[in-house]
Protein backbone atom coordinates (compact mmCIF):
# COMPACT_ATOMS: atom_id res chain seq x y z
CA UNK A 1 0.00 0.00 0.00
CA UNK A 2 3.01 2.59 1.26
CA UNK A 3 4.53 1.69 -2.34
CA UNK A 4 1.83 2.17 -4.39
CA UNK A 5 1.35 5.79 -3.01
CA UNK A 6 4.44 6.43 -3.27
CA UNK A 7 4.13 5.70 -7.16
CA UNK A 8 0.83 8.12 -7.38
CA UNK A 9 2.41 10.59 -5.65
CA UNK A 10 5.48 10.39 -7.18
CA UNK A 11 3.83 10.59 -10.91
CA UNK A 12 1.52 13.49 -9.75
CA UNK A 13 4.72 15.35 -9.63
CA UNK A 14 5.96 14.06 -12.49
CA UNK A 15 2.12 15.31 -14.46
CA UNK A 16 2.24 18.74 -12.59
CA UNK A 17 5.93 19.65 -13.42
CA UNK A 18 6.46 18.61 -16.81
CA UNK A 19 5.48 21.74 -18.97
CA UNK A 20 6.54 21.64 -22.28
CA UNK A 21 6.15 18.25 -22.70
CA UNK A 22 7.73 15.29 -24.31
CA UNK A 23 11.05 15.31 -23.31
CA UNK A 24 10.77 18.16 -20.69
CA UNK A 25 9.60 15.18 -18.32
CA UNK A 26 12.51 12.97 -18.52
CA UNK A 27 14.90 14.63 -16.32
CA UNK A 28 11.94 14.93 -13.96
CA UNK A 29 11.22 10.96 -14.21
CA UNK A 30 14.18 9.96 -13.73
CA UNK A 31 14.41 12.22 -10.18
CA UNK A 32 11.40 10.88 -9.19
CA UNK A 33 11.88 6.92 -10.11
CA UNK A 34 15.57 6.48 -10.33
CA UNK A 35 17.11 8.87 -7.58
CA UNK A 36 14.75 9.96 -5.37
CA UNK A 37 12.55 6.16 -4.36
CA UNK A 38 14.94 3.99 -6.19
CA UNK A 39 11.97 2.10 -8.57
CA UNK A 40 13.82 1.46 -11.45
CA UNK A 41 17.78 1.07 -11.79
CA UNK A 42 19.16 3.56 -14.23
CA UNK A 43 20.00 0.62 -16.89
CA UNK A 44 16.21 -0.38 -15.98
CA UNK A 45 15.23 3.93 -16.93
CA UNK A 46 17.90 4.08 -20.04
CA UNK A 47 15.33 0.89 -21.68
CA UNK A 48 12.52 2.61 -20.59
CA UNK A 49 13.44 5.40 -22.52
CA UNK A 50 14.50 3.27 -25.51
CA UNK A 51 10.70 1.65 -25.69
CA UNK A 52 8.86 5.00 -24.77
CA UNK A 53 10.33 6.62 -28.32
CA UNK A 54 10.10 3.64 -30.03
CA UNK A 55 6.32 2.72 -29.55
CA UNK A 56 3.37 5.69 -29.57
CA UNK A 57 1.85 7.78 -26.73
CA UNK A 58 3.55 10.94 -24.52
CA UNK A 59 6.08 9.74 -22.51
CA UNK A 60 5.12 10.05 -19.26
CA UNK A 61 1.98 8.27 -20.14
CA UNK A 62 4.70 5.43 -21.04
CA UNK A 63 6.64 5.82 -18.39
CA UNK A 64 3.88 5.46 -15.62
CA UNK A 65 2.75 2.47 -17.15
CA UNK A 66 6.47 0.86 -17.49
CA UNK A 67 7.20 2.11 -13.95
CA UNK A 68 4.15 1.05 -12.62
CA UNK A 69 4.23 -2.35 -14.17
CA UNK A 70 7.57 -2.98 -13.22
CA UNK A 71 6.97 -2.17 -9.57
CA UNK A 72 3.37 -3.02 -8.99
CA UNK A 73 1.68 -5.30 -11.68
CA UNK A 74 -0.65 -3.68 -13.41
CA UNK A 75 -2.18 -1.97 -10.50
CA UNK A 76 0.87 0.09 -10.22
CA UNK A 77 0.46 1.06 -13.89
CA UNK A 78 -3.21 1.99 -13.24
CA UNK A 79 -1.69 4.00 -10.50
CA UNK A 80 0.92 5.95 -11.78
CA UNK A 81 -1.05 6.58 -15.03
CA UNK A 82 -3.67 8.04 -13.14
CA UNK A 83 -1.11 10.23 -10.82
CA UNK A 84 0.29 11.32 -13.83
CA UNK A 85 -2.69 12.95 -15.90
CA UNK A 86 -5.06 14.06 -12.43
CA UNK A 87 -3.30 17.89 -12.59
CA UNK A 88 -3.35 17.60 -16.69
CA UNK A 89 -7.43 16.70 -16.19
CA UNK A 90 -7.93 19.34 -13.28
CA UNK A 91 -5.95 22.34 -14.87
CA UNK A 92 -6.87 22.03 -18.56
CA UNK A 93 -10.50 21.57 -17.66
CA UNK A 94 -10.28 24.61 -16.09
CA UNK A 95 -8.93 26.45 -18.89
CA UNK A 96 -11.27 24.85 -21.63
CA UNK A 97 -14.33 26.17 -19.64
CA UNK A 98 -12.76 29.90 -19.25
CA UNK A 99 -11.24 29.53 -22.99
CA UNK A 100 -14.87 29.08 -24.22
CA UNK A 101 -16.37 31.52 -21.96
CA UNK A 102 -14.17 34.51 -22.99
CA UNK A 103 -12.56 33.40 -26.71
CA UNK A 104 -15.29 35.65 -28.19
CA UNK A 105 -14.44 38.74 -26.64
CA UNK A 106 -12.64 40.94 -28.87
CA UNK A 107 -9.60 41.17 -27.07
CA UNK A 108 -9.07 37.52 -26.70
CA UNK A 109 -9.17 36.76 -30.07
CA UNK A 110 -6.39 39.63 -31.31
CA UNK A 111 -4.49 37.63 -28.57
CA UNK A 112 -5.30 34.20 -29.84
CA UNK A 113 -4.97 35.64 -33.49
CA UNK A 114 -1.10 36.55 -32.98
CA UNK A 115 -0.43 33.07 -31.06
CA UNK A 116 -2.21 30.94 -34.00
CA UNK A 117 0.47 31.24 -36.48
CA UNK A 118 2.71 30.28 -34.05
CA UNK A 119 1.22 27.35 -33.40
CA UNK A 120 1.42 26.40 -37.35
CA UNK A 121 5.08 27.57 -36.36
CA UNK A 122 5.20 24.80 -33.95
CA UNK A 123 3.34 21.87 -35.95
CA UNK A 124 5.47 22.22 -39.10
CA UNK A 125 8.96 22.44 -36.73
CA UNK A 126 7.59 19.43 -35.39
CA UNK A 127 6.93 17.49 -38.60
CA UNK A 128 10.45 18.25 -40.18
CA UNK A 129 12.59 16.68 -36.98
CA UNK A 130 10.05 13.95 -37.58
CA UNK A 131 10.72 14.37 -41.55
CA UNK A 132 14.75 14.47 -40.71
CA UNK A 133 14.42 11.38 -38.45
CA UNK A 134 12.28 9.25 -41.25
CA UNK A 135 15.50 10.20 -43.59
CA UNK A 136 18.47 10.19 -42.19
CA UNK A 137 17.52 8.25 -38.47
CA UNK A 138 19.12 11.37 -36.67
CA UNK A 139 18.09 15.01 -36.03
CA UNK A 140 19.21 17.92 -38.45
CA UNK A 141 22.51 18.48 -36.83
CA UNK A 142 23.70 15.47 -36.93
CA UNK A 143 22.37 14.49 -40.92
CA UNK A 144 24.95 12.71 -42.68
CA UNK A 145 24.13 12.91 -46.42
CA UNK A 146 25.02 9.35 -47.30
CA UNK A 147 22.96 8.13 -44.77
CA UNK A 148 20.12 9.29 -47.01
CA UNK A 149 16.89 6.49 -46.75
CA UNK A 150 15.57 6.02 -50.41
CA UNK A 151 12.97 3.79 -49.32
CA UNK A 152 11.31 6.20 -46.17
CA UNK A 153 11.66 9.03 -48.56
CA UNK A 154 9.52 7.08 -51.42
CA UNK A 155 6.96 6.29 -48.82
CA UNK A 156 6.74 9.61 -47.77
CA UNK A 157 6.15 11.45 -51.22
CA UNK A 158 3.77 8.81 -51.81
CA UNK A 159 1.67 9.96 -48.85
CA UNK A 160 2.08 12.90 -49.14
CA UNK A 161 0.58 12.66 -52.40
CA UNK A 162 -2.78 10.48 -51.52
CA UNK A 163 -3.26 12.65 -48.72
CA UNK A 164 -3.74 15.78 -50.83
CA UNK A 165 -5.70 13.73 -53.70
CA UNK A 166 -7.44 11.85 -51.76
CA UNK A 167 -9.39 12.24 -48.71
CA UNK A 168 -7.81 9.24 -46.05
CA UNK A 169 -7.52 8.95 -42.55
CA UNK A 170 -4.01 9.78 -41.31
CA UNK A 171 -4.51 6.07 -39.62
CA UNK A 172 -4.78 4.27 -42.35
CA UNK A 173 -1.76 6.28 -44.30
CA UNK A 174 0.91 5.78 -41.33
CA UNK A 175 -0.34 1.64 -41.20
CA UNK A 176 0.13 1.81 -44.81
CA UNK A 177 3.29 2.72 -45.13
CA UNK A 178 4.39 0.68 -41.71
CA UNK A 179 2.96 -2.39 -44.36
CA UNK A 180 4.32 -1.46 -47.46
CA UNK A 181 7.48 -0.13 -45.79
CA UNK A 182 8.12 -3.02 -43.61
CA UNK A 183 7.64 -6.04 -46.67
CA UNK A 184 9.98 -3.29 -49.81
CA UNK A 185 12.36 -3.34 -46.73
CA UNK A 186 12.57 -7.11 -45.92
CA UNK A 187 12.63 -7.72 -49.57
CA UNK A 188 15.67 -5.02 -49.94
CA UNK A 189 17.48 -6.90 -47.47
CA UNK A 190 16.94 -10.16 -48.98
CA UNK A 191 18.61 -9.02 -51.81
CA UNK B 1 -27.32 10.51 -31.18
CA UNK B 2 -25.49 12.48 -27.90
CA UNK B 3 -24.08 8.54 -27.22
CA UNK B 4 -23.01 8.05 -30.73
CA UNK B 5 -20.74 11.47 -30.71
CA UNK B 6 -19.01 10.41 -27.58
CA UNK B 7 -18.97 6.76 -28.74
CA UNK B 8 -17.12 8.26 -31.81
CA UNK B 9 -14.99 10.16 -29.98
CA UNK B 10 -13.94 7.53 -27.69
CA UNK B 11 -12.67 5.81 -31.32
CA UNK B 12 -10.87 8.40 -33.04
CA UNK B 13 -8.81 9.35 -30.01
CA UNK B 14 -8.19 5.69 -29.58
CA UNK B 15 -6.86 4.93 -33.06
CA UNK B 16 -5.34 8.09 -33.18
CA UNK B 17 -3.18 7.78 -30.04
CA UNK B 18 -1.69 4.60 -30.73
CA UNK B 19 -0.13 5.95 -34.09
CA UNK B 20 1.39 8.80 -32.25
CA UNK B 21 4.72 8.41 -32.63
CA UNK B 22 6.96 11.70 -31.89
CA UNK B 23 6.29 14.73 -30.00
CA UNK B 24 3.00 16.52 -28.68
CA UNK B 25 2.35 18.64 -31.83
CA UNK B 26 2.50 15.07 -33.85
CA UNK B 27 -1.13 14.30 -32.26
CA UNK B 28 -2.42 17.99 -32.88
CA UNK B 29 -1.97 17.56 -36.77
CA UNK B 30 -3.51 14.24 -36.40
CA UNK B 31 -6.78 15.82 -34.47
CA UNK B 32 -6.66 18.71 -36.88
CA UNK B 33 -7.35 16.40 -39.84
CA UNK B 34 -9.83 14.15 -38.00
CA UNK B 35 -12.08 16.39 -36.08
CA UNK B 36 -11.79 19.61 -38.30
CA UNK B 37 -11.44 18.31 -41.46
CA UNK B 38 -13.08 14.53 -41.61
CA UNK B 39 -16.03 15.17 -38.81
CA UNK B 40 -16.04 19.35 -39.13
CA UNK B 41 -16.80 19.51 -34.77
CA UNK B 42 -14.79 22.12 -34.44
CA UNK B 43 -13.35 24.95 -36.48
CA UNK B 44 -9.31 25.33 -37.35
CA UNK B 45 -8.95 28.47 -35.18
CA UNK B 46 -10.19 26.49 -32.17
CA UNK B 47 -8.11 23.28 -32.70
CA UNK B 48 -5.16 25.69 -33.20
CA UNK B 49 -5.99 27.25 -29.76
CA UNK B 50 -6.89 24.07 -27.85
CA UNK B 51 -3.01 23.07 -29.15
CA UNK B 52 -1.42 26.45 -27.85
CA UNK B 53 -3.46 25.52 -24.30
CA UNK B 54 -2.47 22.35 -24.47
CA UNK B 55 1.41 23.07 -24.93
CA UNK B 56 1.42 25.78 -21.76
CA UNK B 57 -0.15 23.72 -19.62
CA UNK B 58 2.04 21.06 -17.18
CA UNK B 59 1.15 17.45 -18.25
CA UNK B 60 1.38 15.38 -21.87
CA UNK B 61 0.14 17.10 -24.18
CA UNK B 62 -2.06 14.56 -26.25
CA UNK B 63 -3.85 14.36 -22.41
CA UNK B 64 -3.58 18.03 -22.27
CA UNK B 65 -5.65 18.24 -26.14
CA UNK B 66 -7.90 15.53 -25.02
CA UNK B 67 -9.45 16.65 -21.92
CA UNK B 68 -10.04 20.57 -23.71
CA UNK B 69 -11.24 19.03 -26.94
CA UNK B 70 -13.69 16.66 -24.60
CA UNK B 71 -14.89 19.10 -22.88
CA UNK B 72 -15.72 21.26 -26.10
CA UNK B 73 -17.66 17.91 -27.62
CA UNK B 74 -19.67 16.33 -24.59
CA UNK B 75 -18.65 18.63 -21.35
CA UNK B 76 -16.62 16.99 -18.42
CA UNK B 77 -17.74 13.32 -19.48
CA UNK B 78 -16.77 14.03 -23.18
CA UNK B 79 -13.16 14.75 -21.25
CA UNK B 80 -13.22 11.85 -19.49
CA UNK B 81 -14.21 9.27 -22.41
CA UNK B 82 -11.28 11.57 -24.91
CA UNK B 83 -8.75 10.78 -22.10
CA UNK B 84 -9.44 7.46 -21.66
CA UNK B 85 -9.37 7.07 -25.34
CA UNK B 86 -6.11 8.69 -25.15
CA UNK B 87 -3.88 6.89 -22.58
CA UNK B 88 -5.62 2.98 -23.55
CA UNK B 89 -2.69 2.50 -26.42
CA UNK B 90 0.46 3.44 -24.93
CA UNK B 91 -1.10 1.63 -21.60
CA UNK B 92 -1.33 -1.34 -23.39
CA UNK B 93 1.34 -1.38 -25.55
CA UNK B 94 3.42 -0.60 -22.67
CA UNK B 95 2.28 -2.96 -20.63
CA UNK B 96 2.79 -5.63 -23.13
CA UNK B 97 6.07 -4.71 -23.84
CA UNK B 98 7.33 -4.70 -20.00
CA UNK B 99 6.25 -8.17 -20.09
CA UNK B 100 8.15 -9.14 -23.22
CA UNK B 101 10.65 -6.88 -23.44
CA UNK B 102 13.62 -8.81 -24.79
CA UNK B 103 11.73 -9.94 -27.29
CA UNK B 104 10.51 -6.96 -28.34
CA UNK B 105 14.36 -5.49 -28.85
CA UNK B 106 15.44 -7.81 -30.72
CA UNK B 107 12.84 -8.05 -33.12
CA UNK B 108 14.09 -7.13 -36.54
CA UNK B 109 10.27 -6.78 -37.93
CA UNK B 110 8.87 -4.54 -35.20
CA UNK B 111 12.39 -2.27 -35.81
CA UNK B 112 11.95 -1.84 -39.22
CA UNK B 113 8.35 -0.92 -39.15
CA UNK B 114 9.13 1.18 -36.63
CA UNK B 115 11.49 2.91 -38.64
CA UNK B 116 9.91 3.28 -41.79
CA UNK B 117 6.02 4.38 -40.58
CA UNK B 118 8.01 7.84 -39.43
CA UNK B 119 7.47 8.35 -42.93
CA UNK B 120 4.00 8.14 -43.00
CA UNK B 121 3.62 10.34 -39.94
CA UNK B 122 5.73 12.77 -41.29
CA UNK B 123 3.25 12.72 -44.34
CA UNK B 124 0.56 12.99 -42.68
CA UNK B 125 1.82 16.38 -40.71
CA UNK B 126 3.20 18.30 -44.27
CA UNK B 127 -0.64 17.57 -45.37
CA UNK B 128 -1.51 19.47 -42.09
CA UNK B 129 0.69 21.84 -41.91
CA UNK B 130 0.36 23.10 -46.44
CA UNK B 131 -3.25 23.61 -45.04
CA UNK B 132 -2.97 25.86 -41.90
CA UNK B 133 -0.18 27.13 -43.82
CA UNK B 134 -2.26 28.37 -46.62
CA UNK B 135 -4.83 29.64 -44.45
CA UNK B 136 -2.41 32.00 -42.48
CA UNK B 137 -1.00 33.26 -45.45
CA UNK B 138 -4.72 33.84 -46.43
CA UNK B 139 -5.27 36.28 -43.86
CA UNK B 140 -2.69 38.64 -45.21
CA UNK B 141 -2.05 39.90 -42.01
CA UNK B 142 2.03 40.77 -42.48
CA UNK B 143 2.40 40.71 -39.02
CA UNK B 144 1.11 36.75 -38.56
CA UNK B 145 3.20 35.67 -41.71
CA UNK B 146 6.21 37.26 -39.73
CA UNK B 147 5.29 35.49 -36.67
CA UNK B 148 4.60 32.46 -38.38
CA UNK B 149 8.63 32.39 -40.16
CA UNK B 150 9.83 33.86 -37.06
CA UNK B 151 8.33 30.80 -34.57
CA UNK B 152 9.63 28.39 -36.94
CA UNK B 153 12.78 29.42 -37.60
CA UNK B 154 13.35 29.78 -33.80
CA UNK B 155 11.95 27.13 -32.68
CA UNK B 156 13.80 24.43 -35.32
CA UNK B 157 17.06 25.54 -36.30
CA UNK B 158 17.46 27.95 -32.53
CA UNK B 159 15.60 24.93 -30.66
CA UNK B 160 13.81 27.70 -28.86
CA UNK B 161 11.31 25.71 -26.32
CA UNK B 162 7.69 26.51 -27.02
CA UNK B 163 6.58 27.73 -23.80
CA UNK B 164 8.91 30.69 -25.18
CA UNK B 165 7.58 31.19 -27.93
CA UNK B 166 3.90 30.47 -26.87
CA UNK B 167 4.50 33.57 -24.25
CA UNK B 168 6.18 35.59 -26.85
CA UNK B 169 3.39 35.55 -29.26
CA UNK B 170 1.12 36.57 -26.21
CA UNK B 171 2.84 39.54 -25.67
CA UNK B 172 2.74 40.57 -29.19
CA UNK B 173 -1.20 39.88 -29.31
CA UNK B 174 -1.45 41.91 -25.76
CA UNK B 175 0.54 44.78 -27.41
CA UNK B 176 -1.69 44.77 -30.46
CA UNK B 177 -4.54 44.81 -28.33
CA UNK B 178 -3.37 48.04 -26.39
CA UNK B 179 -2.70 49.91 -29.63
CA UNK B 180 -6.29 49.40 -31.11
CA UNK B 181 -7.43 50.24 -27.53
CA UNK B 182 -5.52 53.35 -28.00
CA UNK B 183 -6.49 54.12 -31.56
CA UNK B 184 -10.29 53.21 -30.74
CA UNK B 185 -10.11 56.23 -27.76
CA UNK B 186 -8.31 58.47 -30.23
CA UNK B 187 -10.77 58.10 -32.42
CA UNK B 188 -13.58 58.32 -29.94
CA UNK B 189 -12.30 61.53 -28.27
CA UNK B 190 -11.96 63.35 -31.78
CA UNK B 191 -15.43 62.09 -32.50
CA UNK B 192 -16.10 64.06 -28.92
CA UNK B 193 -14.97 67.22 -29.98
CA UNK B 194 -17.14 67.64 -32.73
CA UNK B 195 -20.18 67.27 -30.88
Amino acid sequence: MGTLWTLFISFIQVGLFSVGGGYAAIPLIQEQVVQNHKLLTMAEFTDLITIAEMTPGPISINSATFVGQRVYGTLGAVVCTFGCILPSFIICLTLAYFYYKFRKFSGVQTVLGALRPAVVALIASAGLSILVLALFNTDFNNIVLSEFRGLEFALFIGGFIILRKYKVSAVSIILGTGIVGTILQMIINAI
Amino acid sequence: MKKNRLWKLFISTLTLSAFTFGGGFVIVSLYKKKFVEELNWLDEDEMLDISAIAQSSPGPIPVNASVILGYRIHGILGSIVAVFGTIIPPFVIISLISIFYEEFKSNHVIAIALQVMRAGVAAVILDVVVNLGKNVIKTKKVLYIIVMIVAFIATYFFHLGAMYTIFFCIGIGLITVLLDYRKEKKNGNSMDSVH
